[in-house]
Formats: C-alpha cells, sequence, structure tokens
C-alpha cells in the first residue's frame, strides 16, 4: 500500500470550473507499492482532470491486465471504469467509443498489456485513430508476477533478478509514429511538470493520443543497472521541449521565444504551447520526429515531451462517417426500418 | 435400359469449376423451379478455394416439400473434366449424365447402367460468341437451356429470372437468352424431351420466400437495433457480416446528413471483434459479431469476461466441420459443447438453435433483446447449410409494435431519486438479475467498475470466499430466470403418443421430420421435438421423463446435444441413443431412418422387418 490517505479536507481547497475540488476526482486507496511510478501517474490524471473541469462521468476509464491496469481504481471514482482482460483494452474501448462519442476515453496499460500480449490491438486502435487517450505505464518488467523482464526493456538492462535481458526492445513511441498515430508523447512519472500538461493534451486531442510514460517499478526494476529505473531516467532524460496545455478560452500569458516554439490548436479551441524546442524538429512532421526519436535512441537518451501531433486526420467516427448523435442514444424509430420495407425485401426473395 | 421417372421428385447435381461464373446459373435453376411452384432445396458443396478447384450444387426438387439433403443423384450435369469419373460414379443406376460433349468421352467413363446426354456446350458458345469470358460464363446458361427441354423448366420462367438479374443490361439478357436457346434447341433436336424425370407446375410453395441464413440473421440484426457489428472474416460466417453492412447502407443511412446509424469494424482477428462487441454492449449499445468455430475457440476468453462481469453479447456461429481448421466449407453441428460452456471457471451460455432463415431473422432479434434482458452472452447457433445455401422459409415478419427490451437499465432520474446505496451486482428483484448503469448517465450516482477479477454486490473487489459464493449462486439463480425467457422446444404430435421420440434442433429438422414420415410408413411411430434453446426449459425436460427412448440425431461425431441434455437434465445416458452424421455433409432422412431402425432391431414386429428387407423397387419404365 503506498500511503494512508488522510480524510480531512480543508474547507477551502481550491474548486475547478465546475465547482468541485481535487477530492472529487479521486478514486480508492491505492494497492501498490510504495513508490511505484503508477501512482504519480494516477496522480496525474487526477490533476489534470481537475484543472481541466471534467465532468468525471463523462468519461470512461479502460485498462487491461497488470499493476498499471490496476489503477483506474485509484482515480475519478465518479467515473465508469472497466477492468477488461489482458491485451485487450484496445478493443473494448474501441467499441466503447464507437457506442458513445460524446465520452472522453482513458486508456490505461502496461508494458506487458500493451507490448506483448496486447501488441496486436494496441496497434490496430492506432491504424483506427480511436479516440483515446492510451497511457502506458511502461517499467520495463511485468511487476505483477514478480519482476519478469518485458518486450519494453532494453538489451541489456538488469532487473532485480540480475540477469541481464537478451532481446531488443520495442519502442512503444517509435512504433506508434510509424503506425501514423495522431498523437505521441513521453513522459516521466517522476515529472508532473510535464506529465499533466500532456495527460491534458492528450485528452483534448480528436483522435489516438499515445502518452508512453516511464513508470520505475520500486520492486522489481529499480536497482543499479535497470534502464526503467528512477535514477537511470533522470540521468539520461532528454525533454523535447517543455509542454504547456492552454485550455480552451484562456489567455496565454507566458513569453515563448520566437523562432523557438510551436503553438498547435486543438479542434475544442484550447491550443499546446511548446517551447524551447531542440533545432531541426518540427513535431507537427513526422518525418522529423521519427529522426529525432532515433537519434535520441542511438545516442542513450530517455526523449520525453510531446513528439508528434497530427489534428486534422479524422478519428474512428469521422473515418466511419457516424451520426453525430451517440450510437446508444438511437431507438426504434431511428433504428427499425419497419416490416412495410420488410415486405418489399420479401418479395426480392421470391 | 430402363429409365428413372419421377415428377417433381429427384435430385440434380451440377459439377462445376469454381470461379466460372456457374454459381449464378445454377441460382437460375433452382429459383426458375421455385417459381414454378415446386419446392426445392439447393446445397452449395464447395471447395476452399476462390478458382480452380471442383465444386458441387446440388438440388432436390421435392413435391412433398422435402427440404432435406437426399443421398443418390438422379441427373448429373458435368462440366468439369476433374471431377468427371467421381461423378459419372455417383449417378444412380438408370439415371442420366449430362455433359459436355466438345471432346468425345473416355470409353473407360462409359457405364451401362445409366444415360449419357452429350451438349457441345463449349463448341456452341465458341461459335456463337467471340469474347473468352462470355464463352465460359454462357457455357453454364446453354446447360440450363437444355435442362429446361429435358425435364421441362418453363422457359418463360427463365426468362423472367434474366430479366431481373440483368435489369438495364440489356446485352447481357440478350447473350443469356441466345446462349439458354441453343441448348434448349440442341436438346430437343437430339434427345427426347421430357425424360422420365420432369417437372410440373404446382402451386406448393405458398408466399414462401427463398434466402440464405446468413441474409436472414444480418437482416434480424438491423431490424433489432444493432448499430456495431465487430467481426473478422471466416467462412462460412463472412456473408452475414456482408448482409448486415449490405442492408444497413440501405435502412441505415441518414437522408439528410448521409451519415451513418451503425458502424461496421473489420477487426484484426476475432479477440478483438468480440472486445469491440463487449465494449459497445458495455456502453449501451446494442452490439454483435458473427464467426465460426475457430473464432469461437478464440473469443472463449472475453465470452468468460462478458458471462461473470455480466454484459449482454450477441454472437452468431456459423458452424462449419471442425476440429482445428476442419472442413472449413462443409457443414457440421459440432460447436455445441464449446459455445455452452465457453471459456474457464463455471461458465454456461444462452443458445439458440434456428433451422429456417424465418428462425434465424427471428432468434438474431431476440438474441439482442435476451442479451439484453438476462445481460449475458447470448449465441445463435447456426450452420453453413443453413447460413450459406438458399433455404426456403416461410416470409420475414416484423411487428411494427414490437419494442426493443433493453433489460434493467437505471435512468439518470431513477438513480437522482433512488434513497439506497447503488450495488450493480445486487439481487434487488429476486430473480438473478441485477440492474446495470450505462456510462454517463449521472454525475455522482451509478457509476462501478467493471471487472472480471471476484467482486461484492457493489463491484467492489473482493477475494472473500462468501462474497464469491453469493455471486456465482447468484448468476445460477439468473440462469433459472433465463428458461423462462428462451424460445420453448417445439412438438410435432398434438399429445404424446409413443413410448419412442426424437429429439433434434437447427439444421437436422427436416431430415429427421422425413425420417418420422419413412418410419411411419414402416409402422415405426415417434414423437418428435425440437428444442429451440438452452438452457433447457421444463418441457424439454417433461418430454424426455415421458419417453421410453430417445433419438437425439445431431451433426458431429460425439453426440454433443446429448452430452448436453445428459449433463443438464441428469438424464440416464442409456435412454438416448445417439443418431449422427459428421460427413460435412447435410444429414439425409436415410441416414436417420436406417439407425433407427437398426437400433429398433429385435423390438419390431415381423412384418416390419420384412418391409425392411425388400423395399418396394423404385418406379421406373422400360424403354
Amino acid at each position: 500500500m503506498t500511503f494512508v490517505r488522510p480524510t480531512f479536507r480543508h474547507p477551502e481547497s481550491p474548486k475547478n470550473a465546475l465547482g468541485y475540488t481535487k477530492k472529487f476526482y479521486e478514486g480508492a486507496l491505492s494497492t501498490l507499492c510504495a513508490g511505484c511510478g503508477h501512482d504519480s501517474v494516477s496522480g496525474a490524471i487526477i490533476q489534470a482532470c481537475f484543472e481541466m473541469a471534467i465532468e468525471p462521468h463523462k468519461v470512461a476509464k479502460l485498462s487491461g491486465i497488470g499493476c498499471s491496469s490496476k489503477t483506474p481504481t485509484y482515480f475519478l471514482a465518479n467515473s465508469h471504469g472497466f477492468n477488461s482482460v489482458h491485451g485487450r483494452m484496445p478493443s473494448v474501448a474501441t467499441g466503447a467509443n464507437l457506442a458513445n462519442r460524446d465520452l472522453l476515453y482513458l486508456g490505461v496499460s502496461g508494458d506487458g498489456d500493451s507490448a506483448s500480449i496486447g501488441m496486436g490491438q494496441f496497434v490496430h486502435a492506432i491504424r483506427r485513430n480511436l479516440n483515446v487517450t492510451y497511457i502506458i505505464m511502461n517499467n520495463g518488467c511485468y511487476g505483477l508476477t514478480k519482476g519478469q523482464d518485458s518486450a519494453t526493456a532494453d538489451v541489456g538492462s538488469v532487473s532485480k533478478a540480475g540477469v541481464p535481458n537478451m532481446y531488443a526492445a520495442i519502442d512503444m513511441a517509435g512504433l506508434a509514429l510509424e503506425l501514423g498515430a495522431t498523437f505521441v508523447a513521453r513522459s516521466f512519472s517522476g515529472d508532473k511538470e510535464q506529465l499533466i500538461p500532456l495527460i491534458k493534451a492528450g485528452m483534448s486531442h480528436p483522435g489516438f493520443a499515445l502518452i508512453d510514460v516511464i513508470s520505475p517499478c520500486v520492486t522489481f526494476n529499480n536497482n543499479p543497472g535497470s534502464t526503467k529505473s528512477y535514477d537511470y531516467t533522470r540521468e539520461h532524460i532528454e525533454t523535447t521541449g517543455a509542454v504547456d496545455f492552454v485550455p480552451l478560452m484562456t489567455e496565454i500569458t507566458t513569453q515563448y521565444d520566437a523562432g523557438n516554439s510551436v503553438t498547435v490548436p486543438l479542434h475544442d479551441g484550447s491550443v499546446i504551447q511548446l517551447s524551447k524546442l531542440a533545432k531541426d524538429w518540427n513535431p507537427l512532421d513526422r518525418h522529423s520526429a521519427m529522426n529525432r526519436l532515433y537519434e535520441a535512441k542511438t545516442t542513450g537518451e530517455v526523449l520525453t515531451g510531446l513528439i508528434f501531433i497530427d489534428t486534422h486526420t479524422p478519428d474512428l467516427h469521422g473515418i466511419l462517417k457516424t451520426v453525430d448523435k451517440p450510437l446508444n442514444q438511437l431507438t426504434e424509430s431511428d433504428l427499425c426500418p419497419g416490416n412495410e420495407a420488410l415486405e418489399k425485401i420479401n418479395a426480392g426473395f421470391r | 435400359m430402363p429409365h428413372l421417372t419421377a415428377i417433381n421428385d429427384f435430385v440434380v447435381r451440377f459439377a462445376n469449376v469454381n470461379g466460372t461464373g456457374s454459381a449464378s446459373a445454377n441460382d437460375m435453376f433452382a429459383k426458375a423451379i421455385f417459381r414454378m411452384g415446386i419446392p426445392v432445396s439447393p446445397k452449395n458443396i464447395f471447395p476452399s478455394n476462390i478458382q480452380g478447384l471442383p465444386t458441387w450444387y446440388e438440388v432436390r426438387i421435392s413435391e412433398k416439400g422435402y427440404l432435406g439433403r437426399r443421398e443418390g443423384i438422379d441427373i448429373m450435369v458435368c462440366v468439369n473434366p476433374q471431377s468427371m469419373p467421381k461423378d459419372i460414379a455417383s449417378v444412380k443406376p438408370k439415371g442420366y449424365f449430362i455433359y459436355d460433349n466438345t471432346k468425345e468421352l473416355h470409353k473407360e467413363f462409359l457405364r451401362d447402367d445409366i444415360h449419357y446426354i452429350g451438349v457441345p456446350m463449349t463448341q456452341m458458345c465458341m461459335d456463337k460468341f467471340a469474347d473468352p469470358r462470355q464463352r465460359q460464363l454462357l457455357k453454364n446458361m446453354v446447360y440450363v437451356g437444355a435442362l429446361a427441354a429435358l425435364i421441362d423448366i418453363e422457359v418463360p420462367v427463365l426468362q423472367e429470372i434474366i430479366n431481373l438479374k440483368f435489369k438495364g443490361k440489356e446485352k447481357l439478357v440478350a447473350a443469356n437468352y441466345e446462349a439458354m436457346d441453343m441448348g434448349y434447341q440442341y436438346a430437343k433436336e437430339h434427345f427426347k424431351c421430357p425424360l422420365g424425370l420432369r417437372l410440373e407446375r404446382r402451386d406448393n410453395v405458398g408466399n414462401w420466400i427463398m434466402l440464405d441464413g446468413n441474409t436472414a440473421c444480418g437482416l434480424g440484426a438491423v431490424y433489432a437495433g444493432a448499430t456495431v457489428l465487430a467481426w473478422y472474416p471466416i467462412t462460412p460466417s463472412t456473408s452475414l457480416a456482408d448482409a448486415f453492412g449490405k442492408y444497413a447502407k440501405k435502412l441505415r443511412v441518414d437522408p439528410e446528413t448521409g451519415q451513418n446509424k451503425f458502424a461496421i469494424v473489420q477487426a484484426e482477428d476475432e479477440l478483438a471483434a468480440i472486445g469491440v462487441v463487449i465494449g459497445a454492449n458495455w456502453n449501451g449499445a446494442r452490439s454483435f459479431t458473427a464467426t465460426s468455430g475457430p473464432g469461437v475457440s478464440l473469443m472463449n476468453e472475453f465470452l468468460g469476461l462478458a458471462y461473470f462481469a455480466e454484459i449482454p453479447t450477441v454472437l452468431i456461429d456459423v458452424q462449419r466441420g471442425g476440429p482445428s481448421t476442419g472442413m472449413p466449407t462443409r457443414t457440421q453441428q459440432s460447436d455445441i459443447l464449446l459455445a455452452a460452456y465457453a471459456s474457464h471457471g463455471d461458465t454456461k451460455h444462452v443458445l439458440l438453435f434456428p433451422s429456417t432463415p424465418k428462425e434465424c431473422f427471428d432468434f438474431t432479434a431476440d438474441a439482442f433483446d435476451l442479451a439484453e434482458r438476462l445481460q449475458t452472452p447470448v449465441l445463435v447457433m447456426t450452420d453453413l447449410d443453413l447460413g450459406m445455401n438458399e433455404n426456403m422459409s416461410p416470409p420475414l415478419h416484423w411487428d411494427d409494435n414490437r419494442a426493443y427490451d433493453r433489460g434493467k437499465v437505471l435512468t439518470a432520474d431513477a438513480l437522482e431519486n433512488m434513497a439506497e446505496r447503488y450495488g450493480r451486482y445486487l439481487d434487488v428483484d429476486g430473480d438473478g438479475i441485477p440492474w446495470r448503469t450505462i456510462p454517463g448517465t449521472h454525475p455522482t450516482k451509478g457509476s462501478f467498475f467493471t471487472r472480471g477479477t471476484s467482486r461484492d454486490e457493489y463491484a467492489a473487489y473482493t477475494e472473500e470466499g462468501p462474497a464469491y459464493v453469493r455471486n456465482m449462486d447468484r448468476l445460477v439463480k439468473k440462469w433459472e430466470t433465463a428458461k423462462e425467457y428462451v424460445p420453448g422446444p417445439e412438438f410435432y404430435q398434438k399429445k404424446n403418443q409413443n413410448a419412442f421420440g426424437v429429439i433434434f434442433f437447427g439444421t437436422t429438422t427436416y431430415a429427421a421430420l422425413e425420417a418420422q414420415e419413412l418410419l411411419a410408413e414402416q409402422g415405426i411411430t415417434l414423437d418428435a421435438m425440437r428444442v429451440k434453446a438452452f438452457p433447457f426449459n421444463d418441457e424439454v425436460n417433461k418430454f424426455i421423463k415421458k419417453h421410453e427412448r430417445l433419438y437425439v440425431v445431431e451433426q458431429n461425431r460425439d453426440a454433443q446435444f446429448r452430452t448436453l441434455l445428459i449433463n443438464e437434465l441428469e438424464v440416464n445416458p442409456a435412454k438416448l441413443v445417439p443418431i449422427l452424421n459428421y460427413d460435412g455433409f447435410p444429414i439425409t432422412a436415410e441416414t436417420i431412418r436406417q439407425q433407427i431402425y437398426k437400433n429398433l432391431l429385435g423390438k419390431l414386429t415381423p412384418a416390419i422387418v420384412e418391409h425392411e428387407a425388400a423395399p418396394p423397387s423404385e418406379s421406373e419404365v422400360e424403354e
């Protein structure tokens, strides 16, 4: 268990635009190990949703199986949650999203869940540009079964068991870029300053938003020799630039260096502000993003931040040309053609 | 040599090459007979191949309305040299072998007990048509024309079908007429027409229609308000997904915006397909998938989740020959146990067994109501025979006053006015069915965590033994409730009259009913029950209890349905005699009759046994 949460709340805790305090966005007490990176990610989700003044019941949180997939219990208690089967969250999220396009979908997965057993579903959800914020809590190991290497563990990385990993690592962000993902970000559970605006931006992005979060496993993969430990990540982190998310109707107050920053308007009117960008890198250009990511990989950097964004590609509903009204709200009169039409169909079969 | 003679009672088989356009000509043949008011039952016997391999089309014509398959080929129309030796061998003595004699038949292919009718189809088309593709396609129409002369198909009926099929393409209509006429004239000039086997117009099909079960299921889903279809291509269910798409595009597009009131996802595999279905149903949209046995195997894990987490799910299983890849283009009823108990742990699923296209339509629509009422997976168990063949069927009907049964779903108002704490898995009504909430309904009430892990009445994770047992027992209670909702069996006698009876389901129905009549002609009478659903309700149990011995007819090796009856109703196995057919071909009445007869030996009166030893010879005339 991570911590014991005091039940006392200051009566004058800050409230968001909906009049809710942050407590309203919390969930049940976490049962993950103390210091688990995943709890920080849960905290960031709570903070992001609170600050964005999202109605929790308008969010559906879905997950697969594993430590990461337990976390939806620990945030947004007033949202419906769905802890599905191992590696299959993307398909469940696809169905849920098709049923009601008006909700926000938050998919939470891990490196075992997405990079191994669920690789097929992960890949195809990206191809369809499913409108979901897809957070991978990436710790390079299978925590819930006691620390086996996962498919995102780097070659030579040593877990608590002491045996160096022998297989090539799958880079989820690089893979997503290759597959045509329309929002690709990487972050670190220990960097809330960066993670919170990324989650906000992802939730505002009208398509598949991948946030691959390095989230160390304190119990099985936080030892010297591991490339997914707190220490290693802190030492090798390299940000693409500062990320700020500016919600709809808010004045941009921060000063950004001209020529060294990009403003990305989103469809709902909010903007993502990126500043202090590296040279020769443009987050709106897939080619340049792939180059930058590959470069970081070869030099051993853990590149974080918003790596790529494309706000123009239609999401799955756009591709399938579904009606604006959520499909789950259509009734008999919308859906049933009636017996007269059936009589005509019968006539064609005689 | 004598000829077989019969009016409106014989079997014609066509031997073609896959991918040569024969299907369309063969369909016209069957449709013309149907339109002459004569019951007809065509079956495709096709390979797992797109082009080049042998394919057959078998049409049983039965004035009496026997729609099951019948053994024995009376007329073979062979335009495939690859399969010719086997095709010749399969003709009944005194039957007819119609073939393309552009090339002379090899002497070793000549039998002296069948009639050969050579029509130079290829040559005629070579002479008449310039386009090579047309030559090939129209060859099929030449034999249709020859058959028209040989067995008395009404030519205007065929012409009308051509007109309809090629509406607006006058050149094609003319070419088809021409090809058909060539065959017709050739037969008239060279052979004594009609043959001993011929047709006569009747009025025996009433207002019935002819369609394949997959189309009927697809239509049923459209009418039932399904909005999300997720599927993965697999024979023999693919045409079901296609049919849903076709009719949804016709009937479900907003005329003003051109937007779709449906979504179809061709998933990456069957696992994803059922995942999408579960996600959509969880979120309040009616959703379904169509697959076959291998797909159901893959979907097991998710079916267990839907059962345990209590999420409505509709799956249509168009069964084919198993196990493994098995016989992908042949029919079987061999997914019964797989479907009934799909997934690990203690699970049971509701199954429906349609036996006609009309029931495919009705049961698919019912499946959505049942799934939402019972909050559980419902599997519609059809098969290749029903799904992919044009079956005669009563017309489809939709009651315009029918409202969808969306089951127990709490609205925002109901949640708002709820004084007590909401419990997703609380049995408040005593029927084992708890109340659902759909995501997004109420800001502070009704949210819960759906999970495949054990939980208490309030959807909170628990590993407490008593809470787990309470939940599992409630699911059993729900199962008992399901018995009241699923369709009961059909009986074919007003009152049970015999100590022995026969039980069947799905596509064994026609053959079983015909077998019952054949046996009755021999003096052996049996009561009959057709089961339409699992769980078995009390009527099924009573019928079994009332009889001393029961023949359970099914199309798989292991008598799976019998096992299910024994397991669920605690029937003495000795009482249930398996009657089986599992060679991939639809079961025949004669197979059933013989197996039952064999089982009854020793119990029969001498007169019946003599009758079997020397059955009346078939009618025939000397030439």
